[in-house]
């Protein structure tokens, strides 16, 4: 490979035109950053987006990039990893791109496990369309198009992820910035459909709705860092844990008797533990990282491995033979 | 639909088993129509598609016709649940899979019933006898049995036991009776086949490929086979058989091929010669689905099949393909057209080169999803949102999906944009015999992806064709983004310039019009230089045109018939020839459309001849309606 790349390489020449103060700058700015560790030549590089703020992605990474429409860029992005496997494909998406309008082609995609990243804003409203209620936005949200407040129950973009038997699923916060880039290299390194909830926040239609896992004040004590294979610990202090109370999860205070052994441990590759953390609620506090890790062949893989395979077998397909198949005659 | 055109002088007779009492051995015939019928579990299908086989390996030109229920099994003995399967053969040439049968093989009541009002005076009824039980009689909803009441007597009904005799013919093979019974289309086959002289050993090898794994079953399914070809032979039920000769067909070697095999195979083609991989994004329709089945059996071919989560996905993901330098295309029928339109809109925008097939059946919505139609015409022209013109192309016969496949394909990367294959299907699921084509003779389809990064920009165009670069991800130095959003005459960047988007519009239109330059001239079968009357016609209709225009041609009077393959942009001098005749009509399977077109287009005063009820037109239907149109 030529020389290693550097954050301003994946810069475009397109103007960044989301509103000055939105989350969207802080992941753009991470990706960016994070892209040259990966070593892989711009050109391998494909981001594919749907409609939507958050899809407006591509623009502004100097790699190849599709900005399609709403909802079907998991549909289009498929067909490119399939035919394409030698691709670093990206998928970027937003709550209503890939949970409403695209929700069906988001599900499919995951559970058929096509080997690519797929990054989806989470900010709980629609900003483009100028502020309706998302389908992750909270029952009772007031919104232009909920005047007396939502009565529509959300989706939790988690529980979805892993109802959809998804092998990689990870949450992080625009602004944590490390996190961030923690999650898009386990993200990268995942064979398979990795799924990134990056909680995003919309300060023109929905300004704060995580400020509880975004305010430095505050956001330890909500916030509760998922590491493998260590103790769900969370608070200023590292001095709250997670412990199951028969088959509840429940916050103990350390000390007075209760150590770090009596607390539930991380394990990413149990999936009944990642269902029972992405349904955590108040007083529970919100878990970030990686909730689910698991290997399973890749749909691409597994495509490309039956064509090589019936290759090997019949040999490339000769068209003359093709065409002439079957009962046959001649007229003379 | 092969004949020199000095063999394809005069209309095929229907005559098939007529002249009463006085057959003789071997009488000869020059054209027969079969119509295969019973339940859907029946095997008439199977039984009429081996049949077709025999008869194109014994020479004659052959067309067929399936008319599929639209349940899969309906309840058994009912007139919904009959599936039919027609096919004429003849030892002239044949347009159409004939207007009526001439031997209806009818395996219970509720088939009979659903075919009879086809069948002419005189025709030949053959029955299994031993189906027409009070029970069956009563589903079919008859009141009286109907061989018993002489209600057939305009008929010749030949009842034959062919449950029995099927069930004698197999007491040894250990068959359970269901087993058994679905060996009955095999004995009705073999009959069929001594009637007409067929040689049956290309169904036993048929057979052997397919019970490959079921010893058992092939052994009684070839028992069947024979057991009815025997009969035929032993009984003294018919006086005689009949030969209808080889008809006089283009020297070469062929196959007989349906619509969609044929699609397939054109698919494959381009993609060979291209040396691009073939991608198919499709979600299962009726009637599409074949040609999603046969490509997921070519892997060895470069073939990726992929079936999608639903008809946006499939066009979806073919876009992603195209955009990552695969031959990309994606099979549907009208309702999954109406899906996938907003997708196409972005091909469009964004220019590359895909093939979007629809399949026509009868709607509108889940409509008669078995039945052919020809109504997404304008769907097809207009049914994006924005201006976004398409080139579209119409087969006219199975063969001739081949060619349009392979062309759509040709026309998409050359001028990088979604073209939209028609056929429909009457084509998809008809056959005929198809001359191989050598494959090294195959028109040309260069793919030439951009590689240099020296002044690219993705929507710089090719001065001639207007068509952008195909530069596909992996590129070193063409890294770009696509979408969309309106943008940039050459840059690609994202614009609201209110004139750049009017300029970029009306160029790809100019892109799409342009195309018109490489249509051969439009070809006229009858008066070359003008005359009464021409019949415009487009799709699976050429076949019944063809053949109602030359049986009035040889009354003496001036008609004569256009047939469109390429249906935007239209040939450049169709409007020219048009004007050469006193009178235009089109004739098409809807309402109008491209009658629509054509008086939008050249302001000429066109007639339409429609018919909308999920079937082909009768030649008789269209003979008398050139008639009337000629007196007046």
């Amino acid at each position: 490979m030529a020389t290693a790349l550097s954050r301003k390489d994946f810069v475009s020449d397109q103007e960044v035109r989301w509103c000055p103060g939105c989350g969207d700058y802080a992941i753009l700015a991470q990706v960016q950053r994070i892209m040259p560790e990966f070593g892989i030549p711009r050109e391998k590089i494909v981001f594919v987006s749907g409609i939507g703020c958050s899809s407006r992605f591509p623009y502004y990474m100097n790699t190849y990039g599709f900005h399609t429409i709403h909802g079907r860029a998991p549909a289009i992005a498929t067909g490119l990893k399939v035919t394409r496997p030698d691709l670093d494909v990206w998928v970027v998406t937003g709550d209503g791109d890939g949970l409403s309008i695209g929700g069906n082609h988001l599900i499919h995609a995951l559970r058929r496990n096509v080997d690519f990243k797929i990054l989806l804003f989470n900010n709980r409203i629609y900003g483009l369309t100028k502020g309706q209620y998302s389908p992750t936005s909270e029952v009772g949200k007031v919104t232009k198009s909920t005047p007396a407040g939502s009565v529509d129950f959300p989706f939790n973009p988690i529980t979805v992820a892993l109802g959809s038997s998804a092998t990689f699923v990870c949450r992080t916060v625009d602004v944590e910035q490390k996190h961030l880039g923690e999650m898009l290299k386990r993200a990268h390194q995942h064979r398979g459909a990795s799924f990134v909830e990056i909680l995003q926040n919309c300060n023109i239609f929905n300004d704060g709705a995580f400020n509880e896992l975004s305010d430095k004040q505050i956001k330890a004590d909500h916030q509760l860092v998922l590491e493998h294979g260590k103790p769900l610990i969370f608070g200023k202090n590292k001095d709250k844990g997670i412990r199951m109370n028969v088959q509840r999860a429940e916050v103990v205070q350390l000390g007075n008797g209760v150590t770090e052994k009596d607390l539930v441990v991380h394990d990413e590759t149990n999936l009944s533990l990642a269902f029972m953390l992405a349904n955590f609620e108040a007083p529970l506090p919100t878990p970030v990282g990686v909730f689910y890790a698991t290997s399973r062949p890749t749909y691409d893989g597994a495509m490309n491995k039956q064509l090589a395979d019936a290759k090997a077998k019949s040999g490339t397909g000769d068209l003359q033979e093709l065409l002439n198949r079957g009962d046959t005659w001649k007229v003379n | 639909m092969a004949l020199p055109p000095e063999a394809a002088g005069h209309a095929a007779e229907s005559s098939g088993l007529r002249g009463g009492s006085a057959h003789k051995a071997g009488q000869r015939r020059d054209s027969v129509v079969i119509r295969f019928a019973g339940d859907s579990g029946d095997g008439m299908q199977l039984a009429g598609m081996q049949f077709t086989a025999e008869s194109a390996l014994a020479g004659n030109d052959i067309a067929t016709l399936p008319d599929f229920p639209a349940e899969i099994r309906a309840p058994a003995g009912t007139i919904a649940g009959v599936s039919g399967f027609q096919v004429n053969f003849s030892s002239n040439e044949v347009f159409t899979a004939g207007d009526e049968p001439t031997v209806l093989v009818a395996m219970n009541p509720a088939a009979l019933k659903a075919n009879l009002d086809d069948v002419p005076p005189n025709g030949v009824i053959i029955v299994d006898k031993e189906a027409f039980s009070e029970a069956n009689i009563k589903r079919a909803g008859y009141t009286s049995n109907p061989l018993n009441d002489h209600s057939l007597d305009k008929y010749q009904v030949f009842q034959v036991d062919v449950t029995k005799l099927t069930t004698t013919a197999l007491h040894d093979t250990g068959l359970n009776n269901r087993a058994v019974f679905r060996c009955r289309n095999l004995f009705v086959l073999g009959m069929i086949s001594w009637l007409y002289q067929r040689p049956i050993e290309s169904t036993v090898r048929w057979l052997e490929g397919r019970f490959k794994k079921t010893p058992d079953l092939l052994n009684a399914n070839v028992k069947a086979l024979r057991a009815g070809y025997n009969y035929g032979e032993t009984t003294e039920m018919f006086a005689s058989s009949y030969e209808v000769p080889p008809a006089r067909i283009v020297p070469g070697t062929y196959r007989n091929i349906t619509g969609n095999t044929a699609t397939a195979l054109g698919f494959v083609a381009a993609s060979v010669r291209s040396g691009r991989p073939l991608f198919l994004g499709s979600y299962p329709i009726t009637p599409a689905s074949d040609v999603l089945h046969d490509l997921a059996s070519l892997k060895n071919f470069e073939v990726y099949t992929f079936q999608a989560e639903d008809e946006i996905a499939g066009v979806a993901s073919a876009i992603g393909a195209a955009f990552g330098g695969a031959i990309a295309i994606t099979t549907t029928s009208g309702p999954g057209m109406n899906l996938k339109a907003e997708a196409v809109g972005l091909a469009v925008k964004t220019e590359l080169p895909l093939v979007i097939t629809d399949i026509q059946r009868a709607g509108p919505s889940t409509g008669m999803p078995t039945k052919p139609e020809q109504a997404d015409l304008l769907q097809a022209m207009y049914g994006r949102h924005g201006e976004s013109p398409i080139p579209i192309i119409a087969a006219s016969t199975p063969a001739d999906c081949f060619d349009c496949a392979y062309e759509a394909v040709r026309i998409a990367i050359k001028y990088m944009t979604p073209v939209i294959l028609m056929t429909d299907g009457q084509l998809a699921n008809g056959a005929e015999p198809w001359p191989l084509p050598d494959a090294n003779k195959l028109p040309e389809i260069k793919v030439e992806f951009r590689t240099d990064p020296n002044g690219f920009m993705p929507y710089i165009r090719d001065p001639e064709t207007l068509s952008r670069p195909w530069a596909i991800p992996g590129t070193p130095g063409l890294e770009h983004r696509i979408g969309g959003l309106s943008s940039e005459d050459q840059t690609g960047n994202v614009s609201y310039s209110p004139a750049n988007n009017e300029l970029m519009v009306r160029t790809r239109a100019r892109k799409i019009a342009g195309i018109a330059r490489e249509i051969p001239p439009t070809t006229v079968f009858g008066d070359q230089n003008g005359g009464d009357l021409v019949v415009l016609g487009w799709g699976s209709t050429y076949g019944s045109i063809r053949e109602a225009v030359k049986q009035i041609r040889e009354k003496g009077k001036s008609v004569s018939h256009i047939h469109l393959r390429y249906l935007n942009p239209l040939p450049s001098d169709l409007e020219s020839q048009l004007r050469k005749f006193k009178k235009v009509m089109v004739a098409e399977m809807n309402m109008g459309q491209l009658l629509k077109l054509v008086r939008a287009d050249y302001l000429i005063d066109a007639i339409g001849c429609n018919k909308i009820q999920g079937r082909p037109f009768k030649v008789s239907e269209l003979t008398s309606r050139i008639s009337r149109v000629l007196e007046g």
